[in-house]
């Protein structure tokens, strides 16, 4: 018999329970009340008091009103049928849920148990599993979807008899499997599993080595992430951390995008809904949305699903993963997730840490990006989870807690710069304090030589080196003067100009330049490196400003026009010819 | 609010603090109303039988022995065509001497629209003011702040906004507004003949800074009955909601929440998404944009209720003194409208979001030039026009006063191009030069 309690306090949406048996924590209750029930979290037990966290408005709630435990953790259901759905933080189905507004206390099962799915069989009777092997595969919006034994499951089991290839739903059985005391266990397409438990059903978890493209020139051209990597992208309001998420998520070569928008504004939950069913992902040529999850707990839906909404959304991934397949995860914004910890934790009234953040802040933010990479399976297949969150730092200043906590867990760091944002370069990723820790990797350099040119790295490297020093160079004019350095002093800055318009920026809104394909990009870094390696010959300052502008004027007409197209050829003749005039 | 026959009258308080009170009662639901010595209060915390009452306008006078009555409801609005046209206080009640609303009785505060039934906005909302029309379009179903300190004209640009757009409602909910100001919207609403289709609800300095919480949940519960009952074009403006945000502050004080950065509340951030979220376009045609007020201290935007407000709104407009022209101006460096992309070069000209782009790139090269003569450089030739080029994009573009459409506006923008610039120096795509460059 399940335990059950009854209500004993309120305070907002922290609800004391007295219960009648054991309590599990983390344990998911329902609170009932009225004709609704409403789903909680168990977050602290002491004697028979439990204190849950009501996922929704208490509003009304009594004491003395019922509960029933239910004896698990909070979990998502796993099969075929994920993709392309819009789950809130719980994995309700909003398309499922009726009326425009969101009632409380309406819960729906996120798949469909009628749809049929072409099953074709992996595994063979006799065949020894384990958790996470493959028994068959389904198509999922043409991926292949495996069909695992359940990740609960422990020790080896040995596989009775598969269904044979046809149609089934997620409801049949498709598979007896019998475990070591010859108890035959059914297994249909679905499992359980409890979200803030990672699934470890890998072998191994290499340092990851190959480039994800992401199209980005600022990403995958300065500060590349790898397949299995992990980023994060700080920065002020308004600087265009959605517009690059969207950048990245849009254009991204993975097999599956998990998107968590996670106390973040609806419009742009919106604006995915309405766009990735119309776009082409860019590398497979079909839709977006086929490829992608969306779970969205935007920021006045209930904050306590919040927290909920990154560990489901990472769940997810690491389901896709156990399939072999590569998956980018985006969670935007880790800061509100942060906060609805904090909210809870101050209701707790516990001792708060900075700025009353709860004291194991960065100990959960680490636990939660470890839970990203790239994997060998036990069948010697690979997979990967990407993971990119955003920072919101509160008043745009990254010695707040969350920035920290995550500089510490993450390995790539775009940082977003307000004077970038506010001169509209775009993307406003500050070029010299961004890093990826990524290149330091000697695999990642020989995967990058072989697929680039073995000159990239140092290539790259240069080019920061004169980003760097037009940087200085340019604070030295502004207290100097313009005629208080020499003419060369100039040319360094312009060069360093060059390449800021060129390769760091880039248009999001333009068909052409959204999306730059990693052969462009190492033709374009060619271009620009060329120039900036070249001796220019000036009679004044005046002249290297104008000139430099010409020279950048027609470079960015190259990025508006498609790769080696007529008018890309014609552009780049000008541009050989503007060179020739001061090369010497 | 009369007591009904079978309500049970409590009247032993056993704890009173400067805004809540607390007593021994049984029965009693979460956020329900309760009148305390005929003061309305709500409860925000029960443990075991103690339950303890947030008093809207203070427990000055409350003495232990108060009835204290339970009125099994949470703070509800009357909602009806009949809410055109007039005014009223925090709690719904008229304030200009009319009759009281009969309508529809409704709790406000209610659940938020499931984000799979809202629509993409796509609607351009017209101003005539180019500093928002050209670069920063206002979109309906769009919820954007004016960033201002207290001496800047925002209420009156925030008036002429409501006025020259087109709406069906106009909305205004004033937190902690002086008596003045609420006179001027009053007077301006009027005087445009406008009346009708305004509501207000309106907490002066007044009332006691408790009660204005419970404007804009009044204000957006009569909003949604005419977007989506109704499928009107709504427009709420909410002023001042640094006022609302330190309501909160006090309210979280005196219940002992450990307060975080800028001793705001650690909700506060949820706290005021709850508001500006309910900001919607709805695909059956109804639609709720807000237009809010947010005062800053000294122009700091990294305090924690304008910080917050950033992360939540769709942008931000700052209003500035410009020098050179004497004039006020909506910035063009640091105000923003994020969804503007959704209606320029689609619903305006072609030409919008180019044009935008290269004009405030130019006025950022006029910026560093007016740097370098500060500090006593020389200029060259090509900071001299940028600056010559700064003070006509002031003012002919950017200052409050101007009323243009969006096709006068690019067109003046490529004017002062013309006039000021060669084509390669703006920086803009050449298929658009060769079609609109001033020859």
């Amino acid at each position: 018999m399940s335990t059950k309690g009854i209500v004993k306090g309120i305070i907002s949406n922290l609800v004391t329970v007295e219960a009648d048996g054991p309590v599990m924590q983390n344990e998911i209750a329902y609170i009932q009340l009225g004709d609704t029930k409403l789903m909680s979290e168990v977050l602290k037990i002491t004697g028979n008091h439990a204190f849950v966290q009501v996922f929704e408005s208490t509003r009304g709630l009594q004491v003395g009103d019922k509960v029933e435990f239910t004896g698990h953790m909070l979990e998502v259901t796993l099969g075929p049928g994920l993709l392309s759905k819009n789950y809130d933080g719980l994995q309700n189905d909003l398309n499922k849920l009726t009326g425009i507004f969101l009632n409380r206390g309406e819960y729906n099962f996120p798949l469909d148990k009628k749809t049929l799915w072409h099953f074709v069989p992996l595994a063979s009777p006799g065949d020894v599993v384990e958790a996470g092997s493959w028994l068959g595969q389904v198509e999922e919006n043409h991926q292949p979807h495996k069909i695992m034994v359940p990740f609960a499951f422990e020790g080896t089991y040995t596989v009775k008899s598969v269904a044979k290839e046809g149609e089934y739903t997620i409801m049949d059985t498709i598979a007896v499997v019998t475990d070591a005391d010859g108890k035959d266990i059914k297994l249909n397409m679905i499992q359980k599993w409890p979200v803030k438990k990672a699934i470890n059903i890998h072998s191994e978890k290499p340092r990851p080595f190959k480039l994800l493209e992401t199209g980005v020139r600022i990403i995958d051209t300065v500060n590349p992430i790898v397949e299995g990597g992990t980023g994060f992208i700080p920065g002020p309001f308004g600087t265009g951390k959605t517009v690059l998420q969207h950048a990245i998520s849009r254009q991204a070569e993975a097999d599956i995008v998990v998107i968590a928008a996670c106390g973040e504004r609806a419009n742009e939950v919106v604006e995915i809904f309405v766009e990735f069913p119309r776009l082409d992902d860019p590398h497979t040529g079909r839709k977006l949305m086929e490829r992608t999850i969306i779970i969205a707990n935007t920021s006045n839906m209930p904050v306590a699903s919040r927290e909920a909404s990154v560990y489901t959304a990472m769940t997810i991934s690491e389901y896709y993963r156990a399939m072999g397949l590569r998956v980018l995860m985006m969670a935007d914004s880790t800061s509100r997730w942060a906060q609805a910890l904090r909210e809870m934790s101050n209701r707790m009234e516990e001792l708060p840490g900075q700025d009353a953040f709860p004291m194991d802040l960065s100990a959960i933010i680490a636990n939660f990006y470890s839970r990203a990479g790239y994997v060998y399976l036990k069948n010697g297949e690979t997979g990967s989870i990407t993971f990119i969150g955003t920072v919101s730092p509160a008043g745009g200043n990254l010695k707040e807690p969350v920035t920290e906590g995550t500089k510490k867990a993450a390995r790539c760091f775009y940082a977003l710069e307000q004077s970038r944002a506010d001169h509209k370069r775009y993307p406003a990723v500050n070029p010299i304090d961004s890093y990826s820790k990524y290149i330091e990797y000697p695999e990642f350099e020989s995967y990058i030589s072989e697929v680039i040119s073995p000159q990239w790295t140092s290539l790259v490297n240069d080019m920061k080196t004169i980003l760097q020093r037009g940087k200085e160079v340019n604070e030295q004019i502004n207290i100097l003067g313009d005629d208080g350095v020499p003419v060369d002093y100039h040319v360094t800055f312009w060069k360093s100009e060059v390449i800021d318009f060129t390769i760091l920026q880039q248009d999001a809104f333009d068909k052409v330049d959204a999306v730059t394909s990693l052969e462009r990009q190492h033709y374009m870094l060619n271009l620009v490196m060329d120039i900036c390696n070249a001796d220019f010959e000036f009679a004044g300052f005046v002249d290297v400003m104008d000139y430099f502008k010409r020279v950048i004027n027609v470079l960015k007409q190259m990025n508006y026009s498609a790769f080696q197209s007529p008018e890309f050829n014609a552009y780049e003749t000008d541009l050989k010819n503007i060179l020739a005039e001061k090369t010497i | 609010m009369e007591t009904k026959a079978f309500q049970k009258i409590y009247t032993k308080i056993t704890r009173i603090t400067k805004a809540t009170c607390s007593l021994r009662a049984t029965g009693v639901g979460n956020e329900e109303l309760a009148t305390v010595d005929g003061k309305l209060a709500q409860v925000v915390k029960i443990q075991g039988d103690e339950v303890t009452l947030q008093v809207f306008s203070g427990t000055e006078g409350i003495p232990t022995n108060a009835e204290v009555v339970f009125l099994k409801k949470s703070p509800t609005l009357k909602v009806g065509e009949q809410l055109a046209g007039r005014f009223f206080n925090s709690f719904g009640e008229p304030i200009d001497g009319g009759p009281v609303v009969e309508g529809e009785e409704r709790e406000i505060g209610g659940p938020s629209v499931n984000p799979v039934r809202r629509k993409q906005p796509s609607e351009l909302i017209a101003t005539g003011i180019a500093g928002i029309d050209l670069n920063n379009t206002l979109v309906s179903g769009q919820k954007i702040p004016f960033f201002a300190d207290p001496d800047q004209p925002f209420n009156q640009v925030m008036a002429t906004v409501a006025l020259r757009a087109q709406t069906d409602k106009i909305i205004l909910g004033g937190m902690g507004l002086t008596n003045d100001d609420y006179l001027y919207f009053k007077n301006t609403f009027s005087n445009a003949g406008a009346l009708n289709r305004i509501i207000s609800f309106v907490n002066t300095t007044e009332d006691p800074p408790v009660e204005r919480l419970l404007i804009p949940d009044m204000v957006l519960t009569a909003a949604e009955y005419f977007a989506v009952d109704k499928n009107e074009r709504v427009l709420v403006l909410l002023t001042d909601m640094t006022s609302y945000a330190d309501a909160l502050s006090i309210v979280s004080n005196r219940m002992d929440q450990i307060p975080s950065k800028d001793s705001m509340p650690g909700s506060l951030y949820s706290d005021l998404a709850k508001i500006y979220e309910k900001a919607v376009q709805f695909p059956e045609g109804g639609s709720i944009t807000i237009i809010a007020v947010t005062t800053l201290s000294g122009g700091d935007i990294t305090h924690s209720i304008p910080d917050n407000t950033g992360y939540i709104t769709e942008g931000q407009l700052f209003l500035r003194r410009d020098s050179d022209i004497g004039k006020v101006i909506v910035d063009p460096f640091r105000s923003l409208s994020r969804l503007k992309q959704l209606v320029i070069g689609k619903k305006t000209r072609e030409d919008h979001p180019q044009v935008m782009n290269a004009a405030v790139r130019l006025y950022a090269d006029a910026a560093n030039a007016k740097t370098k003569l500060e500090n006593g450089f020389d200029l060259t030739d090509y900071d001299e026009r940028a600056l010559a080029y700064a003070k006509d994009y002031a003012e002919h573009l950017m200052a409050i006063d101007v009323n243009l459409n969006t096709d006068q506006m690019l067109d003046v923008a490529w004017d002062l191009f013309g006039k000021h610039f060669t084509s390669t120096e703006v920086n803009i795509r050449q298929d658009l030069v060769d079609k609109y460059w001033r020859k």
